[in-house]
């Protein structure tokens, strides 16, 4: 299968705090990968960087062939990878529909439009006027999804969907997944629940300090590998 | 650094730095020989020395407002006209003496500012600057409707009619360098404080400083109220010293642009900021006011200019850049086997993550 | 009776004038949080800019004003690019201080240049043409334009930001500028694209306001205070508010100078500051 996603070694920094310490992933097309790893691991900075937040060197993120390194974020959706946020940051100013709409703006060819994150969400379209953050936190990750899924991307990066929600509608969401990723969208998904993670993924990397401590295929990898290289070995 | 090895390291706890405690020496120095000014030093020297102690005086009071307070102010001329206008009303129709009217002029700012940061406080920001701004517009507009202040043409310092020129002369600059050494030594004595620190804590973060028990709001009011007194010094000594006032000149905005450009190149927030800038604009004054417009547009342009690319202004970049603090008013670690250490730079750690500063 | 009517509808059109110098201000201040304190200095300029358009270019005036708007729209396009984006920030400090500096700029290069003596626009006429109503009320017809135009631009503010893409962005990027990029929407250029349109609305209102008065390089401060409180009037995040706000400046002051010339802008200041203390969320506040 051919790639859409690779890092080469890629480092971030905030100032002069280094987040991540050269993380090699490969992303394949119409796969799901899960990052998994302790808070502060570096996952939401490794998906900022992907997503033009958080500048980084041009060569250490290729997609599709192109470095996109330090791109600008405005200029990255437009090719096709859409991040939805940790603590899904909907614009408090606008109601339901203006959010999914603004999702649209950069306007990429595909199958994402209100009308079908309607079908997908249709609680959405029951409120799509009232403003955005009045909804319940579950809804308002579907508005987040959903506004994420409007630019039609290739690589969709969920972070953290399942923050502050309770189970019931975190597995709701995430029921959506496959009929999402069923046309061939590869995406990334990041989550502190380890066995999630494992459920909804092909493969998955995991995060600790900033590197990657563990790889691999979710459904084969031991539970034992995994909390090692979660918590990180013991000094 | 390893943080480990820290505490097996001996140090002590410094707070002068060794540019500091020249600098107090030369103030010493600089103090005593402006007292004897009225002694050998001509007209001119004490003029320019009153004017510069009124500029000072205002520009530290709008540096600790804003550099402290992180309350931006373009309206502090209002105090500044009412610490002129109480003076001469003190003085001319009081009976009191103008050098004893000046003080009493600061209290009675401060008074006036109690009920004026009720109105002034509903505003946040920027918002805020221009609503200071209104305030002292209303100010000037109200004296200058008031004919027995003068109205709009103003009105002389009689008071001191009586009283032989060098006399005078020589009681202003005293007054001057009283309120000087005065304004410099509270508010260096101040920010050495833990209020002072309670000060800087809130300006960097007001939610933070507040959840660690910092009153806000008092704190903005303390400060609101000791920058109008000092501001109304400021004006009270300046007027005792021009003999004559009016609304125009009390009131004017220009006051607040010179001690935005005083603070800019001196460095907002920092003691001697307000000092060196102070000095450079004088002597920028002095020797380019007579080109007019060009010189305006020419500060206008600096501030730009440093407010752009120095944002820590132009003493400010010189200060980090060589480790250097007049007035100290932090505390240092330093490590008694190697010597004392240099303060690194801080870097602008949110640029990586600016979305207005990432590629276009 | 009619004395008292006749300050209402005065005021009402004076106030048209300043709620359309507050619009510009409202936009700007609404998207980026920007404090420009040299906004009116922008109206005198582009005033300018008009007069030497006319008088020295010898462009008519029907020619002269779109020309005047695209020049407005490039410049402030510019501007904001440049120089003011370095500054939009949410500390204040800066965005102070740089227009200011930008104020004191301006207001002597146009004395260098111009001379500080107030100037008007020949209009053949027009300023002095007006409609008489019964009780003795003439209503002028250049004030007349003047709320047509405001009224107009209001609408088409209000329908921009509600209901278009672009308003939208704006909205957005005042709400959250890091996410807003995860759309496509690049802040730097929402920023600057907003300072077009106000930059608009501003050489609108310069050319009706150059109509009606002798304008002089150092005018921008007062029309600077009169567009603020306009719009602390009305209330922040509105633009009928900006409108309600200019309105209620307008009649203020002409009540003032009704009974006194020398108190007219003073009552329209103590107006404001007695609004702001007991109403400081303004008329028609913004409820989300």
């Amino acid at each position: 299968m051919p790639v859409i996603l690779e890092t080469h070694g890629l480092t971030a920094f905030y100032g002069d705090f280094q987040a991540l310490f050269g993380i090699d992933v490969t992303v394949n097309r119409g796969e799901v990968i899960a990052l998994i790893g302790s808070n502060g691991a570096g996952k939401s900075t490794f998906l900022k960087a992907l997503a033009g937040l958080l500048r980084a060197p041009a060569q250490q993120i290729v997609y599709k062939g192109e470095p996109v390194g330090g791109m600008a974020a405005a200029r990255i959706v437009g090719k096709g990878i859409a991040l939805v946020p940790e603590g899904r940051r909907l614009f408090a100013s606008l109601s339901v529909e203006e959010n999914l709409l603004l999702g649209a703006y950069c306007s990429r060819p595909g199958r994402w439009r209100l009308d079908t994150v309607y079908a997908l969400f249709p609680v959405l379209k029951e409120r799509r006027h009232h403003p955005a953050t009045a909804l319940s936190g579950g809804q308002q990750q579907m508005v987040a999804l959903g506004r994420a899924l409007m630019s039609n991307p290739e690589l969709l990066m969920c972070d953290e969907i399942s923050l502050g929600l309770a189970p019931v509608i975190v597995r709701e969401i995430y029921a959506a997944l496959p009929s999402i990723v069923a046309d061939g969208m590869s995406a990334i998904v990041v989550e502190q629940d380890v066995q999630l993670a494992r459920r909804v993924s092909k493969r998955f990397y995991c995060f600790q300090e900033g590197r990657v401590s563990l790889s691999g295929a979710s459904a084969e990898v031991s539970d034992e590998a995994i909390t090692q290289a979660y918590f990180g070995a013991v000094s | 650094m390893n943080v480990m090895n820290v505490s097996k390291r001996s140090f002590e706890i410094r707070r002068a730095t060794r540019a500091s405690r020249v600098a107090v020496v030369v103030l010493l120095i600089v103090a005593a020989l402006v007292a004897s000014f009225p002694y050998w030093a001509g007209r001119d020297t004490l003029r320019d020395f009153t004017q510069i102690a009124a500029y000072l005086v205002f520009a530290m009071m709008w540096n600790l407002l804003a550099g402290y307070g992180g309350l931006v102010s373009i309206g502090q001329q209002a105090y500044f006209g009412i610490g002129g206008y109480a003076m001469l009303v003190l003085a001319n129709y009081g009976g009191v003496s103008p050098f004893v009217a000046v003080p009493i002029a600061g209290a009675i700012a401060m008074l006036i500012a109690v009920p004026v940061s009720l109105v002034a406080f509903r505003l946040e920001g920027g918002y805020f600057a221009i609503g200071t701004w209104v305030i002292a517009e209303v100010f000037r507009l109200t004296v200058a409707n008031v004919s027995w202040l003068g109205g709009g043409s103003g009105t002389s310092l009689t008071a001191l009619q009586a009283v032989p020129r060098s006399l005078r002369e020589s009681l202003t600059l005293w007054l001057a360098l009283a309120i000087v050494a005065a304004s410099i030594g509270l508010l260096y004595g101040f920010l050495r404080s833990k209020r002072g620190l309670a000060l800087t804590a809130m300006r960097d973060n007001a939610v933070a400083a507040n959840s660690q028990g910092v009153d806000v709001k008092r704190a903005r009011l303390g400060v609101y109220l000791v920058s109008a007194g000092g501001a109304a010094l400021a004006g009270g000594l300046y007027f005792v010293g021009s003999l004559r006032i009016s609304p125009d000149a009390a009131f004017s905005v220009n006051w607040t642009a010179f001690a935005i450009f005083i603070v800019m190149i001196g460095g907002l927030g920092t003691l001697e900021g307000p000092i060196i800038g102070t000095l450079i604009f004088f002597l920028l004054n002095k020797f380019l006011s007579d080109f007019g417009t060009w010189y305006l547009i020419g500060l206008g342009t600096l501030a730009i200019v440093v407010t752009m690319f120095f944002p820590q202004g132009l003493w400010g970049y010189v200060s980090r850049r060589f480790g250097l603090q007049l007035f100290p008013v932090g505390r240092r670690v330093v490590f008694l086997d190697t010597g004392p250490s240099v303060l690194p730079a801080p870097k602008e750690s949110a640029e990586s993550a600016d979305p207005l500063h990432a590629a276009p | 009776m009619s004395s008292l009517v006749n300050i209402l509808l005065q005021g009402v059109l004076l106030g048209a004038l300043y709620a359309l110098f507050a619009m510009g201000q409202s936009l700007v201040f609404g998207v980026m949080r920007l404090t420009n304190t040299a906004h009116g200095d922008f109206i005198v300029l582009l005033v300018f800019v008009l007069f030497v358009l006319t008088n020295w270019a010898h462009i008519p005036l029907w020619a002269a004003v779109p020309l005047l708007i695209a020049i407005a729209f490039g410049a402030g396009y510019a501007v904001q690019y440049t120089i003011l984006n370095r500054v939009s920030g949410r500390d204040p400090l800066p965005s102070l201080v740089v227009t200011f500096g930008l104020s004191i700029v301006i207001q002597n290069v146009l004395q260098e240049v111009f001379s500080a003596d107030p100037r008007s626009l020949a209009t053949g006429g027009f300023e002095s043409m007006s409609v008489a109503l019964p009780g003795g009320i003439a209503l002028g017809l250049l004030p007349l334009l003047t709320l047509a135009v405001t009224v107009a631009a209001t609408l088409g503010l209000q329908w921009l930001f509600g209901h278009t893409p672009l308003g939208r962005a704006f909205r957005a990027t005042s709400d959250d500028r890091e996410i807003v990029q995860l759309m496509g929407v690049s802040p730097r250029r929402t920023f600057a694209l907003a300072m077009s349109i106000a930059f608009v609305l501003i050489a609108l209102a310069a050319t009706l306001y150059a109509m009606r008065t002798a304008v002089s390089p150092s005018d921008g401060p007062a029309l600077l205070l009169y567009a603020f409180e306009a719009v602390i009037i009305g209330g922040m995040g509105s633009f009928w508010g900006t409108f309600l706000g200019g309105i209620a400046l307008g009649i203020a002051q002409q009540a003032g100078f009704y009974f006194d010339p020398g108190w007219g802008i003073w009552l329209g200041h103590v107006l404001f500051l007695a609004l702001l203390t007991v109403r400081p969320q303004g008329l028609l506040p913004k409820t989300a």
